[in-house]
């Protein structure tokens, strides 16, 4: 298993992806700078390979989320360039849909209508789009729920709900900023397993931010991680778990410690900086 | 309303006023209050009269034009002031000002300007209205969670539809506050405007009655505006609870 395992010193560009193709978003010398002149990025480039799970982790602050929103086309960025299969973003587009830390759910709006929102927004009837939308809230586990509202649910069913309404517009590209920052513990693991499994069988391509260690060597196949702001790509590594032994052998199993202790010291650094 | 472990209905009270009422107006210490049968008595013979129908639909008529001008301009107003810093500071000083200001010294100016009639009465409803729907609109839109609005963004909406989908309803909590206080005014502004004319409308009419000294019929007439004006705001204050549910989960 550690044998699958690989790091590179040289971060971004030529990292070892999953099957070699081209990658799906690519990130070259990302630059932000707000008003103010805070630099939240000071150049950033790695790619982000075809229908794998790739974690962005790095110090509070460091523009994880920054980045995020730049690849969705929420914000521009500064200089340099996001290629989504090739294609330079301007903007938010079909090929990619979002989820946020906060759901961003409607609170006027029923769990369907939330689900279906993104395919409302496109034109798509009503009958189709709803009959597509039960589907996934049927797939994230909120069967039964359809006709609630958000302030009736939990927070990590309001996320299954936000999860649901990504997935139901069949982009290729996720985009999950911090997902289950607002979900407790015991939820989120079983979430981080649903989750998992739920992308088995969709076949996207994520970009996960997170600011969990173990979440992030537990889902992803590729972790960047950041340095301290203005921040740059500090390493990127595969720590590719083993992910058929099941979830609690897999957070005993030595390699998983290993590498969420080699992801630490690198981070650490930053910190105590 | 509790009292020793009983609940008390709110009407129970209105009936204690009554009957003090009743009371002070049967012994006469004030000319000006007579009992509140008298006034109950007056009430069929003041809203059977064709100068009460007259009264009230003039009346009425002023009311709604200006509140449906002071929607259309405080709510644009306010959402222009909410989204854009540059609006909202070059705006919101000079609405801040009339919403502090007592316009009922405007209202002779008014009339010396548009007339004795129904657009003076309009234009009174509207600048005794807009100001606080414009400030409550900005509130609304202000606290709308910009996730909301990245979310719009990132599913692919258009300017119009994320304002009138995600930006107005997240706003509605602040937003139907603002209506409700513009309602309250504008009626306010309906009746100072037509006590001030005094010609026309229900402030007409209580000028006449007070005039010659009709006091139940006075009282009765203004049991009738209390009663509308209480019944207008909680219709939008029953709006309000409606979506008071998500005003704090937004």
């Amino acid at each position: 298993m550690t044998g699958r395992a690989s790091i590179t010193s040289d971060p971004g560009v030529g990292a070892p992806s999953g099957d070699g193709r081209e990658p799906a978003v690519r990130i070259v010398e990302l630059t932000k700078e707000f008003s103010g002149g805070v630099r939240a990025l000071g150049g950033l480039t790695f790619d982000v390979p075809r229908g794998e799970l790739t974690s962005i982790i790095g110090p509070s602050g460091c523009g994880k989320t920054t980045t995020l929103k730049i690849v969705g086309g929420l914000i521009d960025a500064t200089s340099g360039s996001v290629e989504v299969d090739g294609v330079p973003v301007t903007g938010p587009g079909p090929d990619r849909a979002f989820v946020f830390q906060d759901f961003a759910l409607m609170p006027w709006a029923t769990v369907l209508r939330n689900v279906a929102f993104g395919l409302e927004l496109r034109g798509v009837d009503r009958k189709e789009r709803e009959e597509t939308a039960r589907a996934y809230v049927d797939k994230v586990g909120l069967a039964g729920f359809e006709d609630s509202y958000p302030h009736q649910l939990s927070g990590g069913m309001r996320q299954r709900v936000g999860l649901a309404r990504a997935l139901a517009v069949d982009a290729d590209i996720l985009l999950m900023d911090e997902p289950f920052a607002s979900v407790d513990e015991q939820i989120r693991r079983q979430f981080q397993e649903d989750l998992l499994r739920l992308l088995s069988e969709e076949s996207k391509t994520v970009i996960f931010v997170t600011h969990s260690i173990e979440e992030a060597v537990y889902v992803s196949d590729q972790v960047v991680i950041l340095t301290r702001g203005p921040s740059s790509v500090s390493k990127v590594v595969r720590p590719g778990i083993d992910r058929g032994a099941g979830s609690d052998d897999i957070r005993r199993d030595p390699a998983y410690l290993d590498w969420v202790e080699q992801i630490w010291h690198e981070l650490r650094d930053y910190l105590e900086r | 309303m509790e009292l020793r472990g009983h609940r008390i209905p709110m009407a129970f009270s209105l009936l204690v006023w009554f009957a003090i009422w009743e009371v002070v107006g049967q012994l006469g210490l004030v000319s000006l209050l007579p009992p509140f049968s008298e006034v109950i008595a007056a009430f069929p013979e003041v809203v059977s009269s064709e100068t009460f129908a007259e009264a009230a639909w003039i009346t009425l008529e002023a009311f709604l034009i200006g509140m449906a001008l002071s929607f259309a301009i405080g709510i644009g107003v306010g959402i222009l002031m909410g989204t854009s810093r540059a609006v909202g500071s070059v705006m919101g000083m000079w609405v801040n000002i009339f919403e502090s200001s007592p316009l009922t010294a405007v209202v002779p100016a008014l009339m010396a300007l548009l007339g004795f009639g129904l657009e003076t009465m309009i234009v009174t409803v509207f600048l005794f209205s807009v100001w606080v729907i414009a400030l409550d609109t900005q509130v609304g839109v202000e606290r709308v969670n910009p996730s909301l609005v990245e979310m719009g963004r990132s599913f692919g909406a258009t300017k119009r539809i994320l304002y009138s989908q995600i930006v107005f309803r997240a706003a509605l909590p602040e937003l139907l506050a603002g209506i409700r206080l513009g309602l309250i005014r504008g009626m306010k502004g309906v009746i100072i405007g037509q006590l001030l004319i005094a010609v026309l409308g229900v402030g007409y009419l209580f000028e006449l009655y007070s005039r010659n000294f009709l006091m139940p019929e006075f009282w009765a007439l203004l049991i009738i505006v209390f009663a509308f004006a209480f019944l207008a705001s909680e219709t939008v204050a029953y709006f309000e609870r409606k979506v008071a549910l998500y005003a704090s989960s937004r």
